[in-house]
């Protein structure tokens, strides 16, 4: 099991066979279970909660409000604004308001009905602009603008001969992982908890926890459970204080496990936007200027909306060298449903704008995208934006040669097999039999995107890995644990990958995240391979050291020996001692913190910073046959290449290759959070559309391993860019398609048809 | 307790009887399994019928536990990702890297298993028929063919 080997995850046969625990598969004796009052209106003000009839209805254990939060009543990420049961107001619809907890979940779902809440409704702001005009509420206390983020780069005032403008939509899109937000807090009968739990980051929860418990640290104590997916949605708080303090308020086991359509209020979304752009070029095709204005809805509370519009705006031109840009990006309060954290993190949105603006300038130009984005592509030593001068390999150019050198697709437009044997599949429309190819039109499209990897503008990012060697039944056995959230994406088996390869052993056991660790981050920002994986190396290093100190001799200074197939072997690669023999009894223990370099904050007038620490950049081509008469689509195929520096694990590599472009898809053609007047009209699998199987296309691969000379291993973080540009290459297809614009997505039927 | 009326179940689970007494006739089938038969491999993710991550056989019919009533149960045979005869198609997703946060693997491990015993070599286009009332969010669904095909030994 070593780096670069593609290797089995190690709990993919307990999941294969339903054995694995996930959050909301936990049980304890004598357990309760939770529910939630949640807000009918997206703004009002809270006159009166009166609880009582709740309160003494069958199997009803305890009904809890504002009142009996006993610590800190607001929380965050970034910003501690957000209650942890409301009080005073509401701000959004489905906000937290009460808890129930009762022996059967549907008492406790009926007794959450009868809690009385009197209301003042108030007119809820629901538009980014209205936010913004002078005479709407503030919803807090600083007002309504979250973050300002100002780029001035280069001349302010440059021309260019030719110019493009364009005005882009972005819709609400949701994480949607499977599991939905669950978790057991079981009391400790001495005033502490002990809550097992489906998060991102087990430390930010706990001190979040902490905080609102007004308890100690050490009396918080966090399990990582099965996690069914994050993609963001699991980076704030959910239900984690509300069992807590049921749980303490009971003295009993709590469970609380969301539905579906609680999730969709249970958890931040992807931002909406809407990017305004202009660019100027010389008639050569490069790039003169970008001048851009970006307004992010962040909705009630402000999650991570900071970190968001920073990304928005310092990726905002998108992998292309530009010496002058004027951006300007705003994230907002609103009454509409919390925004934060969503794989690609802000640089998703502005992908859809910029790739837009690169094909009308090629249009304009009469020159070919590809070629048009190749002549702006950045390498290595070029200037962002922000004045950061990007090193390591930067093989934009290359991306896009690799993605548009890929053969053609065959398929369903002009199929013309004869036997009239259409594959309803292929079509669009599908198995609803509506085109045997009459009327459908292919179009191909590519996009290139980028962004940071790890937690940028001077955050102190780090990871603790904790590593054992001891020897049990005569074998050498590495024990590995750090607090790192495993939510799919394969970080147990990395750790064991990693640790295997450092120590020269075969039995790697990688124990379950945990609290009792120090923090390893958060599962977010594609960087927990970076980090944590950075931290189990160092971890692994210094345990292999004194490993091979015992070993040293006279004839074979520590420094020749190294440890290969749980033997010590000399520089000649001859065997010097098994490691079970020369360990014995001793178990060599060692935790260490992995940094990576540094970050600085943004200027705040100019957004001149070297803010990031790694970019990843990765390009997709996108076949899209359009049925124009009908206004439905089908992604025949998305091709992509991306350079991941190393693949640790490629089989799982190519996994988020794979899912990452299915939530590219999602947002480009279905997926949308409908909120009107501040409400969701559309919580549940029924009515928000996810990519089945059969809309994801086959997804051609190119991966490249162009090496970091900054990273452990080499590697890149991974997991976000290919839900950066497969979604903006498909608009692309589809434009070629149908002549049409679209500036607005997820694109709509009725965007297509005449 | 004050939930309505309160149902016995009795039914066949894996082969073995199952019996839970005082279910509230609300209950799903899905919620029978778990909550109270203590069988957790079948999935709570939409409990709406969309995603599949609850889908069982119902007397050898592939159905959606959250869309059986717990009561609809009684007297009935059922087979669950826990009983089911499914190691070709277990070994094939983790084999071919099917699984990741593996929410919905149960429910597709089923419907996976259905479609071979009616389709033994199946195609694609046939895979993605049979298997497109099962929802993955992580993998883009691209190894779950190529597990298939695996478990199938056409691949």
């Amino acid at each position: 099991m070593r780096v670069g080997e593609s290797v089995q995850r190690s709990d993919g046969p307990a999941k294969v066979r339903g054995d694995f625990a996930y959050s909301s598969d936990l049980h304890a004796e004598g357990m309760l279970w939770g529910a939630t009052v949640r807000s009918p209106h997206p703004y009002a003000r809270i006159l009166s909660i009166d609880a009582s009839g709740a309160r003494t209805m069958p199997g009803v254990r305890a009904v809890l409000t504002h009142e009996d939060v006993p610590g800190q009543k607001l929380y965050g990420l970034e910003i501690q604004d957000q209650p942890v049961l409301a009080f005073d107001f509401v701000r959004y619809w489905g906000e937290a308001i009460a808890v129930v907890a009762a022996d059967h979940p549907e008492q406790a779902r009926r007794a959450a009905e009868k809690v009385r809440v009197e209301y003042q409704v108030l007119s809820p702001v629901t538009e980014p602009e209205q936010a913004l005009s002078a005479n709407a509420p503030q919803l807090h206390p600083g007002g309504n603008v979250t973050r300002e983020v100002k780029i001035r780069h280069g001349d302010q005032s440059a021309r260019a001969d030719v110019v493009v403008r364009g005005e882009y939509e972005i819709g609400m899109q949701d994480q949607a992982p499977l599991g939905p937000e669950s978790g057991l807090a079981i009391p400790d009968g001495e005033g502490g908890v002990d809550l097992s739990i489906a998060t991102q980051w087990l430390h930010v929860d706990q001190e979040q926890l902490a905080g609102i418990l007004g308890l100690p640290k050490e009396m918080v104590r966090l399990t990582l459970a099965g996690i069914g997916g994050a993609f963001g949605a699991r980076e704030d708080l959910s239900m984690q204080a509300h069992a807590c303090l049921l749980a303490l308020k009971t003295g009993r086991p709590v469970k609380i496990s969301y539905s579906r359509t609680e999730s969709f209020v249970g958890h931040v979304h992807r931002h909406p936007g809407r990017l305004a752009y202009e660019h100027g070029a010389n008639r050569d095709g490069r790039l003169v200027y970008v001048r851009a204005r970006i307004i992010l809805d962040g909705g009630a509370y402000a999650s991570s909306s900071t970190a968001v519009i920073a990304n928005a705006t310092c990726f905002s031109v998108g992998p292309y060298v530009c010496p002058n840009a004027t951006i300007d990006g705003i994230v907002v309060y609103t009454n509409n449903p919390p925004c934060g954290a969503m794989r690609g993190f802000g640089s998703v949105q502005n992908c859809y704008a910029h790739e837009a603006q690169m094909d009308r300038l090629a249009a304009a130009l009469d020159m070919d995208p590809v070629e048009l984005r190749i002549r702006n592509a950045m390498e290595t030593g070029s200037e962002m934006i922000t004045g950061q001068v990007i090193d390591g390999p930067v093989p934009v150019a290359e991306l896009l040669r690799r993605v548009k050198a890929f053969p053609s697709p065959l398929g369903a437009e002009g199929q013309g097999d004869g036997g009239g044997m259409h594959d309803l599949t292929a079509m669009p429309g599908g198995v609803s039999n509506t085109t045997h190819g009459e009327g459908v039109k292919r179009g191909v499209g590519y996009a290139v995107g980028f962004k940071n990897i790890g937690y940028s503008e001077g955050f102190d990012d780090y990871s603790t890995a904790r590593v054992r060697l001891y020897v049990v039944d005569g074998r050498p056995r590495v024990e590995v644990h750090s607090a790192a959230a495993e939510v799919g994406q394969g970080i147990v088996t990395v750790q064991a990958q990693i640790a295997g390869t450092e120590l020269g052993v075969s039995d790697v056991v990688v124990l379950n995240a945990d609290t009792g660790v120090g923090s390893a981050g958060s599962s977010s920002a594609s960087r927990q391979t970076y980090i944590t994986g950075g931290a189990v190396k160092a971890a692994s290093e210094a345990v292999c050291k004194r490993a091979l100190e015992l070993a040293e001799s006279e004839l074979h200074p520590a420094s020749e020996l190294r440890i290969e197939n749980d033997t010590v072997v000399g520089a000649d690669g001859k065997q010097i001692v098994s490691l079970a023999t020369l360990l014995g009894d001793a178990v060599i223990e060692e935790t260490r913190e992995f940094r990576p370099r540094r970050t600085h904050r943004l200027n705040p007038e100019t957004g001149q910073s070297n803010a990031h620490m790694q970019f990843a950049f990765a390009a997709h081509r996108a076949v899209v046959d359009v049925d124009t008469e009908l206004g439905l689509l089908k992604v025949v195929e998305l091709a992509t290449a991306q350079d991941v520096g190393r693949a640790i694990n490629p089989i799982a590599v190519q996994g988020q290759l794979e899912g990452g472009a299915a939530q590219g898809l999602g947002l480009a053609v279905m997926e949308e959070i409908q909120v009107k007047d501040g409400v969701i009209r559309n919580p549940s699998f029924t009515d928000y559309l996810l990519p089945t199987i059969l809309d994801m296309p086959p997804v051609r691969m190119d991966i490249l391993e162009l090496g970091d000379p900054n990273s452990p291993y080499g590697l890149k973080g991974v997991g976000e860019p290919p839900t950066i540009s497969s979604g903006p290459a498909i608009v692309a297809a589809i434009r070629a398609a149908t002549g049409r614009e679209i500036t607005r997505v997820p694109v709509r039927p009725h965007d297509l048809t005449p | 307790m004050g939930v309505g009326r309160r149902l016995k179940v009795d039914c066949t689970v894996n082969g073995s009887r199952h019996v839970a007494d005082g279910v509230w006739e609300g209950e799903s089938l899905l919620y029978v399994l778990r909550e109270r038969f203590g069988l957790y491999g079948s999935k709570n993710a939409c409990e709406q019928g969309e995603c599949g991550s609850c889908s069982v056989y119902l007397d050898g019919t592939l159905v959606c536990a959250c869309l059986v009533l717990g009561g609809q149960a009684n007297g009935r045979s059922l087979v669950t990702i826990e009983g089911l005869d499914g190691e070709k198609v277990e070994q094939a997703f983790v084999e071919a890297g099917a699984v990741q946060c593996g929410f919905c693997t149960p429910g597709l491990v089923v419907a996976a298993h259905d479609l071979l015993q009616r389709v033994p070599r199946p195609t694609d286009a046939q895979i993605r028929e049979a298997l497109a009332g099962n929802i993955c969010r992580c993998t883009g669904y691209a190894k779950i063919i190529a597990a298939v095909h695996m478990a199938a030994g056409s691949a």
